[in-house]
């Protein structure tokens, strides 16, 4: 029997970690994450959760803890956000190489420079080629059920592949929901204790893991997560679906909301998908049909799924919580564009909520009422900015020089 | 395949890829020999990297991870953490980093394992720079030392790994060289039997980077102690003892004249030098008495 429990997405994805048992913790405080942070070394602490918290002295140092631990055969747990994800990059692809199926949640903040506190997804997007699953969460009922799922996810023989639970830094992490939480027999029922699936470091068994690799073996191993990518995607429905039974919530890895006969969509990832979601309401009311689809799974990127929640709708406008410098469009329009390719549609990049600038029913209005007018542009949109004053270079003559 | 003319003893292979006269491998070889199959280590990018192994053929009979060159502490406290949790207190985890790994790029995370308390016994095998990538200057490159970064010779000291450690207060910290195996095997003997973080410095030639002849490594390592260049000690719960004494300490010119490193030395730097190194043995000679 699940109870009611007041969290903040902080909270729920602890409450998670909690529940799966983790035997080592090692995180570094930083915001927004820091209550995850904190509230882990609580418990180890209070014997609430019987692990051992390790106090590093970076995130580097963190997720190369969890990996050394989790070598030696056991679940272990960090989390992080923003620069501090940045800093891991390099052991996020030895955990991924290695095959070390942990699940950290990631609150989504913007990364550096300008220094900024507040939520985008600039962190997460500069990992998509890590070689992690990641999943986006839309509330904090959302954090803690795709925390859970995640270790099943992770941990499956045939994935053996790290996961992100991606959550909103401030608008998640720090917002209070009221969520169900299941009893601790059920989750047991439906995680299991941990049982390594690869190679661990063990003295009566030795093995060198993670020797150089030569060329000759490099491509397999590769293509070998290639493949854990590939099988994650029927894991993942599998998951769903067994979560669904038992506890009654529906998941899925693309979700579409009011898309039936719709007109036009959003696309996006996140917290503002409920916002999204909300508009298209209130804008049917008003007998325009326009509807949200919700992208879980960013990696591995479910293409087929996307291909049939968007059915015979023509206007897709593909709202990003990041930049995408350089590239023609920001990392969803991308994969949007490439699962669409053969399909003669309008397929146009906004670009907003940038450090945690607001996406407010005025902001997603707008994005609805653009994206039904038809009108296609070679670049993305930027919504709410005040190109004027960007900044744009002054033209300096020589003379201007001191 | 390798064609095996004897089997070898003891838990590295035969057939290392190390280079001729490498002080890293002998002093493997005697660390395990020490420490027994009862460990697991944690090797940084690096000679003891490609030593132990590549692709399917390892050369260590232990468990063994390869990780990245800033983190070999942190992964050691993770694996001794995973281990204590699965009720294993008693393998040892051991790091064996050269000194770019340790005094450089690894220093932060060895100074958040110290600082800690981790029990984890870190190695660091000091050939004196890079030597991996081909001699480049590392913090611990000697005075004077050339080195394809330092090509006029490194114009400030070596940073001292023991000092860094003692103001961590570990329980226990050594140095040892290649060319006292004894002592060497004799201080890994107590560092298996003590808890907590344990460092131990070892003085290891590198007759490419040195510029001497590989049968010259042992040679070398004697006249570094001889001279006082390096000196054998070692601090036990707050407790300094320099292990080795010799009757009079030989002019460094003799140390610093066997290895082409030092060959642009001028006079007036040598004397700088020497006055500096009879200075520090007399400090430490001192601080024995504290």
């Amino acid at each position: 029997m699940s109870v009611y429990k007041m969290l903040d997405g902080n909270a729920a994805a602890v409450e998670a970690i909690k529940m799966a048992k983790v035997k080592v913790v090692s995180a570094y405080p930083i915001t927004p994450q820091t209550t995850i942070a904190e509230k882990l070394s609580e418990i180890c602490a209070n014997g609430e959760l019987n692990a051992e918290y390790i106090r590093v002295e970076s995130e580097h140092s963190a997720m190369s803890c969890v990996i050394g631990a989790q070598l030696t055969g056991v679940r272990a747990a960090t989390a992080s956000a923003s620069v501090g994800i940045a800093l891991m990059h390099e052991v996020l692809n030895v955990a991924s190489g290695c095959r070390v199926p942990i699940v950290m949640p990631v609150v989504n903040r913007s990364l550096a420079s300008p220094w900024s506190l507040w939520c985008d997804h600039q962190d997460t997007m500069a990992e998509r080629d890590s070689g992690w699953i990641q999943m986006y969460c839309e509330n904090v009922q959302d954090v803690f059920d795709t925390m859970i799922m995640a270790y099943r996810i992770a941990e499956s023989p045939r994935v053996l592949t790290p996961v992100m639970v991606c959550l909103d830094g401030f608008f998640l992490s720090h917002s209070m929901q009221k969520i169900l939480v299941p009893e601790q027999g059920e989750i047991d029922k439906f995680i299991g204790e941990y049982k390594p699936q690869n190679l661990v470091l063990d003295p009566t068994d030795p093995v060198i893991i993670d020797d150089l690799t030569g060329s000759n073996e490099n491509t397999e191993m590769m293509y070998q997560q290639a493949v854990g990518f590939k099988n994650a995607i029927p894991e993942m429905e599998k998951v769903f679906s067994e979560f669904e039974n038992e506890f009654g919530r529906k998941k899925s890895l693309i979700e579409g909301y009011n898309t039936n006969d719709a007109d036009a969509v959003i696309v996006c990832l996140g917290s503002m998908s409920g916002t999204a979601k909300y508009v298209s309401d209130l804008m049917r009311e008003q007998g325009i049909k326009v509807g949200v689809i919700k992208v879980v799974a960013f990696r591995p990127f479910p293409y087929k799924a996307l291909r049939e929640v968007i059915g015979n709708i023509t206007k897709v406008a593909v709202l990003d919580r990041t930049a995408g410098l350089g590239g023609e469009g920001t990392p969803l329009w991308i994969e949007i564009k490439a699962a669409l390719t053969d399909k003669n549609l309008l397929i146009k990049n906004y670009i907003a909520g940038l450090a945690g600038r607001d996406i407010n029913i005025e902001t997603i209005k707008s994005v609805y009422t653009d994206i039904l007018a038809g009108q296609s542009s070679d670049s993305p949109v930027w919504i709410d900015c005040d190109v004027e004053h960007a900044g744009l270079i002054r033209e300096v003559s020589i003379n201007d020089r001191h | 395949m390798i064609d095996i003319k004897s089997e070898t003893q003891g838990y590295v292979a035969h057939g290392v890829s190390a280079c001729a006269g490498c002080g890293m491998e002998l002093i493997i070889r005697n660390i395990l020999d020490v420490l027994g199959d009862d460990t697991t280590v944690v090797i940084p990018p690096g000679c003891s990297a490609l030593f132990c192994g590549f692709g399917k053929e390892t050369a260590l009979k232990i468990p063994a991870f390869q990780g990245n060159l800033e983190n070999s502490a942190a992964y050691a406290t993770g694996i001794r953490a995973g281990y204590r949790a699965q009720g294993n207190n008693h393998t040892t985890v051991l790091v064996y980093a050269g000194d770019g790994g340790t005094l450089d790029i690894g220093l932060q995370s060895l100074s958040g394992m110290m600082e800690r308390g981790e029990d984890v016994l870190y190695v660091c095998y000091d050939n004196e720079a890079y030597m991996n990538t081909g001699i480049q200057g590392s913090s611990a490159t000697p005075f004077h030392a050339w080195s394809t970064t330092t090509p006029a010779g490194k114009n400030v000291m070596k940073k001292d790994l023991l000092s860094i450690a003692i103001a961590h207060r570990v329980p226990y910290c050594a140095s040892c060289s290649m060319g006292n195996i004894p002592d060497l095997r004799h201080k890994f003997e107590k560092a298996k039997s003590i808890q907590g973080p344990r460092v131990i410095h070892v003085f290891s030639p590198c007759p490419t980077g040195w510029g001497i002849k590989p049968a010259k490594s042992v040679e070398v390592s004697r006249m570094a102690i001889q001279t006082g260049m390096w000196i054998l000690y070692e601090y036990e719960y707050g407790k300094l003892k320099v292990n080795i004494k010799p009757k009079s300490l030989e002019p460094i010119c003799t140390y610093l004249k066997m290895q082409k490193r030092f060959k642009q030395v001028t006079d007036e730097q040598m004397e700088e030098l020497q006055q500096l190194v009879t200075a520090n043995y007399n400090k430490m000679l001192k601080m024995e008495k504290i």
